[in-house]
């Protein structure tokens, strides 16, 4: 300990200042290429992170020039991995500098990038985006920024990396910073996401303003990354946004005490505070914050905490405690972006199981609504979303949710999708529209009397009665009425010969009358050998190319809605 | 009770923790570890915590007591005892289950105890492997538990760095690295088929300082074995052997007295000591700190060990 006692070093003093370090998380993302490997190896050996022994191991090894150390050995455990074929996956690693402790979320580039890249940005606060300068912007920065900005991690850092390459260049520094400026206007403009961007040029290989700033660019007078990742505020600040709390569990240890226990996804509980029970809309104050280490004034967002009412309310694991100010939506139908995680494509027919907060709902996903191209953002049409693409789907659950668009929460608004059969992870979600629930969740339906009343099927059913006329090739007319029964809708088809009959009866217009008073969708299918579906509803009329089965089936349900059948977001949300 | 009470420096947490309006590192990680406790004792039938004695179990047992309070911890604790654990270490097990007032549940492999198996008889890594692995796989097995906890961290070496905090395995106990599933947010997936179980690593994102600077602030109770005193040691030039078990004595060999400590525990036979002065936490502490600039010298045994671990890992333990 010779290193000790040389220094003034005070180990109560170090304690102390320790106590004082908050926690950083951000992710980075690249290939070997970018010099990725190479710029984390700089981080942690600038900052001490590393054994001696570690960095002994790699002297005089790796591809740089004698003398210099190859700092991507550091983090070589990936390509060794690559080697045995192994996947390549997020690697988390740890460091810590006077100033605060973080983790970094470390995801390959090249394969399953989008996947990795959105596990990584899940739970980051910053992101390091790379450029290679000596390259300019490519296709992988983008898809990073793009990612990072539909997960919302509000800071990005561009390190524009390989400056000794082009001889410290600030004009070229320049023409990329602006070039990358104008594509994260784009991005944001179609997630809706604005992010904080700093640029920094840097030479991960010489150490230039990666820890510490450089005289090798006289003409940046800008902090080094890391001062930068010193400097941005801790872990997103929700101190004032709405108070939200997912229950975990419910504790009851004897007959005197019932706490419900959870970690506060966003905002501030306080004593005293009146708060409302998720779905149910229940209201209660709360009587007591309680911890292991004493009784809470009040909580903020992260704490884990066991909460006490003032009165017996029936609360479960899943329900969301809210502030009775601000609610969330209570909602089943909603629509997310997703990024598809799994080798098996998303099937639009199949139930999956969605875990949002602490609960597992069952759910559909009833439209693909678009693609994203992120070399374009272009958004295609889509039948099917693949491993590692992003789209906007519409979701149907068939239990209601309490959630928030996650550009409010990401706590309350994000979710996973889970395949009931290979329970493999398939989807991460972020909600991007929530449709209130037609019936109050407060309403007992189960409980109430006398007559069913349209309203009521209307709760269930999520539609009113009515008639779609559907004539064309008879696998659109099946996959329309497909689709219909994925979202749930109480659907009657009739087919062109059992419609003769009653057309010869002169009952058609009877039969279907009593249906929609009795709220079903009453289908007339007249299959024809025409390469287009016509479809009417309600006085509307459509005509879709039989080519395209998912925008007709898309088409048909639009109709529905501009029909009044299927109950529109625009009116639910009165 | 075999704890270091006495000698640690007292700088409570509670009188100096003005209202700040940040939460420190310590506060953020007990926070997402304790949420995952409740997770999975809620999402799984039966749940149970590896109990190892060690500084990680030891964070890990009082992180399942904040979450449940003011209930008692849910589920079992398990030790596997290989018969080879430092006796204090035993005491101090026994002591804290009772303290916690958890279950506490032993399993060893007596027939490979009984047939004489040692690390010198066979080598280290067949023993681990049946005295540990095999002990392990055995109790998860008998007792039908369907999740472990367990107290390894991301930052201990390479290989862990990308372990996810549930990690499944497959019906005979394996990890398949190819078969994990990506985790985002905090939303963890606990499905599994019939037969599956899952680890679990609530102290994944703590570091080893984070661990001892958790276990001095919250005054946490470590085996004495941690801290140093004058002990008798077998000298094999930088390396010091524990005298717990006789076999381990080399003809003609005799014990010193050396001013020294533990820093991981393990089995007394493959668990080398280091010389060290650092008889408090903070002494801990600042120990921690100069290793990170100091020579290698003072730790090749523990190095060694961690290298032999991660083997052990790989095949099922860990």
């Amino acid at each position: 300990m010779a290193t000790l006692t040389a220094s003034p070093f005070s180990i109560d003093e170090f304690l102390l200042a320790e106590r004082e370090k908050d926690l950083l998380r951000f992710s980075t993302a690249g290939s070997v290429d970018d010099g990725k490997s190479t710029l984390i190896g700089r981080l942690l050996y600038d900052t001490q992170s590393v054994y001696e022994d570690q960095v002994k191991s790699i002297e005089g090894k790796g591809t740089t020039a004698p003398g210099q150390i190859d700092f991507a050995l550091l983090t070589d455990g990936l390509r060794a991995e690559r080697e045995q074929g192994i996947t390549i996956d997020v690697a988390y690693r740890y460091f810590s500098t006077a100033r605060r402790k973080f983790i970094i979320a470390d995801t390959p580039g090249h394969e399953q990038y989008t996947r990795n890249m959105a596990t990584g940005a899940s739970t980051a606060d910053a992101a390091i985006v790379l450029i290679d300068a000596s390259k300019g912007v490519q296709i992988q920065s983008r898809r990073h920024a793009y990612i990072a900005s539909l997960l919302r991690v509000r800071h990005l850092l561009v390190a524009v990396n390989k400056m000794d390459l082009i001889g410290y260049d600030e004009p070229t520094f320049r023409a990329i910073e602006a070039s990358f400026r104008a594509v994260l206007e784009q991005i944001a403009a179609d997630t809706g996401t604005p992010v904080e961007v700093r640029f920094v040029p840097v030479s991960a290989l010489k150490g230039d303003n990666v820890v510490h700033t450089t005289s090798a660019m006289s003409w940046y007078s800008g902090p080094s990354l890391l001062e930068l990742l010193e400097a941005l505020p801790s872990a997103r600040e929700t101190r004032s946004e709405p108070f939200r709390f997912p229950v975990q569990r419910v504790l009851r240890p004897d007959h005197t005490f019932r706490g419900f226990a959870g970690q506060v996804a966003s905002g501030t509980v306080r004593r005293g505070d009146e708060i409302a029970a998720y779905p149910s809309g229940r209201k209660a104050k709360i009587e007591r914050i309680v911890t292991f280490d004493g009784d809470l004034e009040e909580a903020i967002a992260p704490l884990s905490v066991t909460l006490v009412l003032d009165r017996e309310v029936d609360i479960s694991r899943g329900d969301l405690i809210s502030s009775a100010k601000a609610k969330p939506v209570v909602a089943s139908s909603v629509k997310a972006s997703l990024v598809w995680m799994d080798q098996r494509p998303l099937d639009v027919n199949r139930r999956y199981l969605l875990k949002h907060t602490s609960h597992t709902v069952p759910a559909i996903v009833s439209l693909i609504d678009h693609r994203v191209d992120l070399g374009t953002l272009r958004h295609d049409p889509a039948l099917t979303l693949r491993m590692n693409d992003i789209g906007g789907v519409s979701l149907h659950l068939l239990r209601p949710i309490a959630v928030d668009l996650y550009r409010d929460n990401r706590g309350t608004g994000a979710l996973i999708l889970i395949d009931p059969e290979t329970n493999a992870t398939v989807a991460a979600g972020m909600v991007t529209e929530a449709q209130l629930q037609a019936v109050a969740g407060d309403e007992d339906e189960s409980a109430a009397w006398g007559r069913v009343t349209a309203g009521e099927r209307e709760a269930r059913w999520r539609h009113r009665g009515g008639v779609l006329e559907l004539a064309g090739p008879v696998e659109l007319i099946d996959a329309v009425e497909r689709s219909l029964f994925a979202v749930g809708a109480a659907t009657c088809r009739i087919d062109a010969g059992k419609l003769e009959s009653l057309q010869h009866l002169g009952i058609v217009d009877i039969v279907t009358d009593l249906q929609t008073r009795s709220g079903l969708l009453t289908i007339l299918a007249r299959p024809n050998d025409e390469g287009a579906l016509t479809a009417s509803a309600g006085g509307f009329e459509i005509s879709a190319s039989a080519d395209n089965r998912m925008h007709a089936v898309t088409a048909v349900h639009q109709l529905l809605e501009r029909a009044g059948i299927f109950i529109s977001p625009e009116g639910a949300d009165l | 009770m075999p704890v270091a009470e006495s000698e640690r420096v007292k700088t409570s947490r509670k009188e100096s923790t003005s209202p700040s309006p940040r939460l420190n590192h310590l506060r953020l990680l007990e926070a997402e570890s304790i949420h995952i406790l409740r997770e999975v004792a809620s999402e799984f039938e039966r749940p149970v915590m590896l109990y190892s004695i060690g500084k990680d179990s030891s964070v890990m047992l009082r992180l399942a007591q904040k979450a449940f309070y003011p209930g008692s911890i849910p589920f079992p604790l398990l030790h596997i005892d290989t018969g080879f654990k430092f006796a204090e270490m035993l005491a101090f097990r026994d002591a804290m289950a009772r303290q916690v007032g958890a279950e506490l549940l032993v399993w060893r492999n007596e027939p490979a105890i009984a047939a004489g198996t040692n690390p010198i008889v066979l080598d280290t890594k067949r023993c681990c492997g049946l005295l540990k692995t095999q002990a392990l796989l055995d109790a998860l097995r008998h007792y039908n538990f369907d999740a472990a906890f367990g107290g390894a961290r991301r930052d201990e070496e390479k290989s862990r760095a990308k372990e996810r905090i549930y990690s499944f395995r497959d019906a005979a106990g394996q990890w398949d690295p190819k078969n994990q599933r990506p985790e985002l947010w905090n939303l963890y997936n606990a499905r599994i088929h019939p037969g599956e179980s899952i680890r679990v690593f609530p102290l994944s994102n703590w570091t080893e300082m984070d661990v001892w600077q958790y276990i001095h602030e919250e005054e946490i109770p470590v085996v004495d074995l941690y801290f140093a005193r004058e002990r008798p040691m077998f000298v094999r030039g930088d390396a010091l052997l524990p005298i717990e078990q006789d076999f381990v004595a080399r003809p003609g060999e005799k014990p010193q007295m050396v001013k020294s400590r533990l820093r991981s525990l393990g089995c007394s036979p493959c668990t080398g000591a280091i010389r060290s002065d650092a008889a408090t936490i903070p002494g801990i502490i600042a120990e921690l700190i100069s290793f990170h600039s100091s020579e290698r010298a003072n730790r090749v045994i523990d190095h060694d060990q961690e290298g032999s671990m991660e083997i052990k890992k790989r095949e099922g333990y860990f």
